[in-house]
C-alpha cells in the first residue's frame, strides 16, 4: 500500500488500492468454505438430486443480491437526498454494482437448476421474475450513472431511481402472481423451501453467511475504489 | 400607486396551463403526434400482416398487440416531453415564476397524458379493424382500462424523461429507465383487456384494475415527490 | 404582494400607471442582501465566500472572465440554486423563497428562455399568467408596447430575428413588473437597436426604483449603467467599487480589469 503526502494540505492519498485486501480474502476463503462443505459434507437431496445443492449458491445470492443490495440502494438514495453527503451515494453505487454481479448468479443458478430439475431454463414464477425486473432495473441505474458526468447530478439522480425501484418490487411481485403464463407453474419449484434435514440447514445457513459476508467485502473494496476515484477528480479539478 | 394585481398561484390551474402550453406547442409543430400516430398504425398493419389467423385467434392476440404498441408510441411521446423546456431554457423562467415544482410536473404529466389517449383513441378503432374484431360495450370497459393506466403511463414516464433530460444519451437512456416500471401497469392492462374482449364481465377483471389503480396513486405521489429532485438546485 | 384591484382607471391605463413607481413597501432601503454565499461543484468552490448588498434603485455590473463563478452566483441570487453556505434575502425574505417572493424576480439571459413554436404575445401571456398576473392581457400589451414588440405580436417567435427574440424576452422578464432583475450577458448577438432598447428599459428599471444585476462582457455598457461594479475571478471578488453615475472613466477601469483578470483568460 502505497500513500502519498500532499505538500499544501497534508492530507494523505491512496494511490494505489491494496495489493491484498484481507478482509475480501477472508471472505472468500469462507464462501470456499462453504462450498466444500456443501459439495463434500453434505448430502445431497433424495429428490431433487445433486444439483439441488446449487441452492446454496443461489438462494444467499438471491438474499444478498435481491433483498440487501436493493435496499441499501434506496436508503442510501433516500438519505442522500436528504443530507447530500457523498459517501451514501458511493456506498450505494459500489452496492449496486456489486448486487447487479450477485442478481446475475440468481439468474444463471436458476437456469441451471430449472433446465435440470423440472426441463426448463426458465419459469414465470414470483421471484425469479423479481430477480428478473430487478436485475434490469439495476443494470439501468449502472447505466444511468454512467451517462452523467455531473458528479451531484448522478447521485442526485440515481438515487431517485433507487428509491423508485425500491416501490416497483412489491408490484412486480404482485403483477407475477396474477400473470397466467402459457405453461402451468412447475410443482416442485421450491428454490427456497425444501424440506432440510439438520445437516442441510447448517450448510444452508453457513453459505447465507458466507455470503453476507462476501457482499460486504466486495461492496467494501468497491466503496474505496469509489473514494479514491472521487478523491482523484476532486484534486485533477482543484 | 401600484397597480399589479396578483391572484396566489394555484397548482391546479398552473398544471393546466402549463399542459395547454405543450399541446399547443405539439399542435403547432405536430411532428411528434404523427411520428406516435404513424408508428402506431403501421406497426398494427405489420402485426397483422405477420399473424397466421389459423394459429392463434384475434382475440388471444390483440391485446398484447396494442398493449406493446401504446407502450412505443407512448415512449415517442413522452421522449420530447422536456425537449421544448430545454431548448432555449425556458424552464429556468418557469422555476423562476410563483409556479410550485409540483404544479411543473403535474402539467408536463397531464399534457403527456393527453397525448397517449389521444394516440390511443386512433389505435383502438384501427385495431379492430384490422383484426376483425366485434364492436361492442365491452370496448367501454377496453377504454377504461386504458385511461386507468395511461395515468401510471405518463407518471412514471414523465418523471423519467426528467431524469433523463439531464443525460447525454437522453432517447435512449428512457426507455431503458421507464420500461420496468411500466409492466406492473402494462400486464394488467393486456390481460383485462383480453378478458373484456373474450366477453367477461366487468367483475371479472377487478384484480387486474386494482392492481393498476394501486401503482397509479403510489407512482403519481412518488413521483410528484421525486420530480423537485430532477431539477439541480 | 398579492391584493385587491380596485380603481378608477381601466386596466391597461393602470397597466402603464404601474410602470411609474414602485409600490410603498418597498420604496428605498436595502433590497438584495448576499451574506457568505458559498457553492461549490464537488470539492471544489465555485462561488466562494461572496457578500454584496444593493439598496433599491442600485445596478450591480458583475464582470469577470469565464468560469469566474458569475452565472452561478447570478442564479443563487435569484434562487435558483441554494447556496451551500450563506445565504440570499430579497426585500427581507430569504431566496429560494415562497411564491410572493418569487414574484418580485426577473430574470433575463443570452437564452432567450421562450417557446420558439408560440407567438410573442402567447409567450408573454403565459409568463404573466405563471406570474399570477389579473390582468395579464393588460400587461402584457403595456410590456409589449413598451419594448416596441407590439406589431410583432402574432409572430411566432422562430420567425423573429435574435434582437427582436431578446426584446420578447426582456417583455416576458419585465411583464410583472419585478423588484430584482437579474441579466446574464443580455447583450450578447445583440444589434444596435436591441441594445439600445435593453439599456432603456434597464434605465427605466432603475428609476422605478428595482434592482438590476447585471452580468456582461461589456465594460462600456455595465459601467453606464452601473452604480456599483464588481470583478470576479476564481469564485471571489478582487474588486468592487461603488461609482457615482457622472463618473464613466472606461479606459481606466479597462486597464485594471485587464491586470486582474491576468493569466486568467
Amino acid at each position: 500500500m502505497t500513500s502519498v503526502s500532499m505538500p499544501e494540505t497534508g492530507t494523505s492519498v491512496r494511490r494505489t488500492m491494496p495489493a491484498l485486501d484481507w478482509v475480501l480474502v477472508l471472505a472468500l476463503l469462507a464462501v470456499g468454505g462453504a462450498v466444500v462443505r456443501a459439495l463434500v459434507f453434505t448430502p445431497a437431496d433424495a429428490m431433487l438430486g445433486a444439483v439441488q445443492r446449487l441452492l446454496y449458491v443461489h438462494v444467499p445470492s438471491a438474499i444478498q443480491g435481491m433483498y440487501v443490495a436493493c435496499t441499501i440502494m434506496a436508503v442510501c438514495g433516500g438519505l442522500y437526498l436528504w443530507i447530500k453527503d457523498e459517501r451514501l451515494d458511493r456506498i450505494a453505487e459500489s452496492a449496486a454494482e456489486v448486487g447487479f454481479v450477485f442478481l446475475s448468479v440468481v439468474l444463471v443458478t436458476g437456469a441451471i437448476w430449472g433446465k435440470s430439475s423440472w426441463g426448463t431454463a426458465w419459469a414465470w414464477e414470483p421471484r425469479l421474475t423479481s430477480a428478473l425486473f430487478l436485475w434490469f432495473v439495476v443494470l439501468s441505474y449502472l447505466v444511468l450513472r454512467d451517462a452523467i458526468e455531473n458528479r451531484e447530478a448522478r447521485a442526485r439522480l440515481s438515487a431517485v431511481l433507487g428509491v423508485l425501484a425500491l416501490l416497483l418490487v412489491p408490484f412486480i411481485h404482485m403483477t407475477v402472481y396474477l400473470f397466467r403464463g402459457l405453461h402451468p407453474e412447475p410443482l416442485a419449484l421450491k428454490p427456497g423451501k425444501p424440506d432440510m434435514s439438520p445437516e442441510m440447514l447448517t450448510t444452508f445457513l453457513i453459505a447465507n453467511l458466507a455470503f453476507m459476508f462476501l457482499f460486504f467485502a466486495l461492496v467494501r473494496v468497491r466503496y474505496q475504489w469509489a473514494s479514491m476515484r472521487d478523491e482523484r477528480a476532486a484534486l485533477e479539478q482543484a | 400607486m401600484n397597480d399589479l394585481a396578483f391572484r396566489e398561484p394555484s397548482f391546479v390551474a398552473d398544471a393546466v396551463r402549463i399542459a395547454r402550453k405543450d399541446l399547443l406547442i405539439e399542435f403547432r409543430s405536430r411532428s411528434g403526434f404523427l411520428s406516435a400516430a404513424v408508428f402506431a398504425l403501421l406497426s398494427l398493419a405489420i402485426f397483422r400482416f405477420s399473424w397466421d389467423p389459423t394459429a392463434v385467434s384475434s382475440i388471444d392476440l390483440a391485446p398484447g398487440i396494442l398493449w406493446v404498441i401504446f407502450t412505443f408510441a407512448g415512449l415517442l411521446g413522452l421522449n420530447r416531453s422536456f425537449n421544448v423546456e430545454q431548448v432555449d431554457r425556458a424552464m429556468d423562467a418557469l422555476l423562476a415564476s410563483p409556479v410550485s415544482r409540483e404544479a411543473v410536473f403535474a402539467g408536463k404529466a397531464l399534457g403527456n397524458f393527453v397525448f397517449v389517449m389521444a394516440v390511443q383513441l386512433l389505435a383502438l378503432p384501427t385495431l379492430a379493424l384490422f383484426f376483425g374484431l366485434p364492436v361492442g360495450p365491452e370496448w367501454w370497459g377496453v377504454l377504461a382500462v386504458a385511461l386507468l393506466a395511461g395515468v401510471g403511463f405518463v407518471a412514471v414516464g414523465t418523471l423519467f424523461a426528467a431524469v433523463a433530460s439531464n443525460t447525454r444519451l437522453a432517447e435512449m437512456l428512457l426507455p431503458m429507465l421507464a420500461l420496468p416500471f411500466f409492466v406492473p401497469v402494462l400486464i394488467p392492462a393486456a390481460q383485462a383487456t383480453s378478458s373484456l374482449l373474450a366477453g367477461r364481465p366487468l367483475s371479472e377483471v377487478v384484480p387486474e384494475l386494482k392492481i393498476m389503480g394501486a401503482f397509479d396513486i403510489v407512482f403519481v405521489a412518488a413521483c410528484t415527490l421525486a420530480f423537485p429532485f430532477t431539477l439541480e438546485e | 404582494m398579492a391584493d385587491s384591484d380596485t380603481g378608477t382607471l381601466s386596466a391597461p391605463q393602470r397597466a402603464v400607471v404601474r410602470r411609474n413607481g414602485p409600490p410603498p413597501e418597498l420604496e428605498g432601503g436595502t433590497a438584495l442582501v448576499a451574506d457568505g454565499v458559498t457553492r461549490k461543484y464537488g470539492a471544489r468552490a465555485v462561488v466562494k465566500n461572496v457578500s454584496l448588498r444593493l439598496n433599491a434603485g442600485d445596478c450591480l455590473a458583475l464582470f469577470g472572465p469565464n468560469g469566474a463563478g458569475k452565472t452561478t452566483l447570478l442564479r443563487m441570487l435569484g434562487g435558483l440554486l441554494k447556496p451551500h453556505s450563506g445565504r440570499v434575502t430579497l426585500h427581507g425574505r430569504e431566496l429560494p423563497g415562497e411564491a410572493a417572493t418569487r414574484r418580485l424576480l426577473g430574470v433575463i439571459s443570452h437564452r432567450s428562455m421562450l417557446y420558439d413554436a408560440l407567438t410573442v404575445r402567447e409567450n408573454v401571456m403565459f409568463a404573466a399568467e405563471c406570474q399570477g398576473l389579473r390582468h395579464a392581457a393588460a400587461a402584457t400589451d403595456a410590456v409589449l408596447e413598451q419594448l416596441h414588440v407590439h406589431d410583432r405580436a402574432d409572430t411566432p417567435v422562430r420567425a423573429l430575428s435574435r434582437g427582436l427574440q431578446q426584446r420578447v424576452s426582456i417583455a416576458r422578464a419585465l411583464v410583472h413588473g419585478p423588484r430584482l432583475v437579474l441579466l446574464d450577458e443580455p447583450y450578447t448577438g445583440l444589434d444596435e437597436t436591441g441594445a439600445r432598447a435593453l439599456t432603456d428599459a434597464l434605465r427605466a428599471l432603475k428609476a422605478n426604483g428595482a434592482t438590476v444585476v447585471l452580468i456582461t462582457h461589456n465594460l462600456s455598457e455595465g459601467l453606464a449603467l452601473a452604480t456599483e461594479t464588481a470583478i470576479m475571478r476564481d469564485g471571489m471578488f478582487v474588486h468592487q467599487m461603488t461609482r457615482p453615475p457622472e463618473d464613466y472613466v472606461v479606459t481606466e477601469y479597462a486597464t485594471m480589469y485587464r491586470e486582474l483578470v491576468a493569466g486568467v483568460e
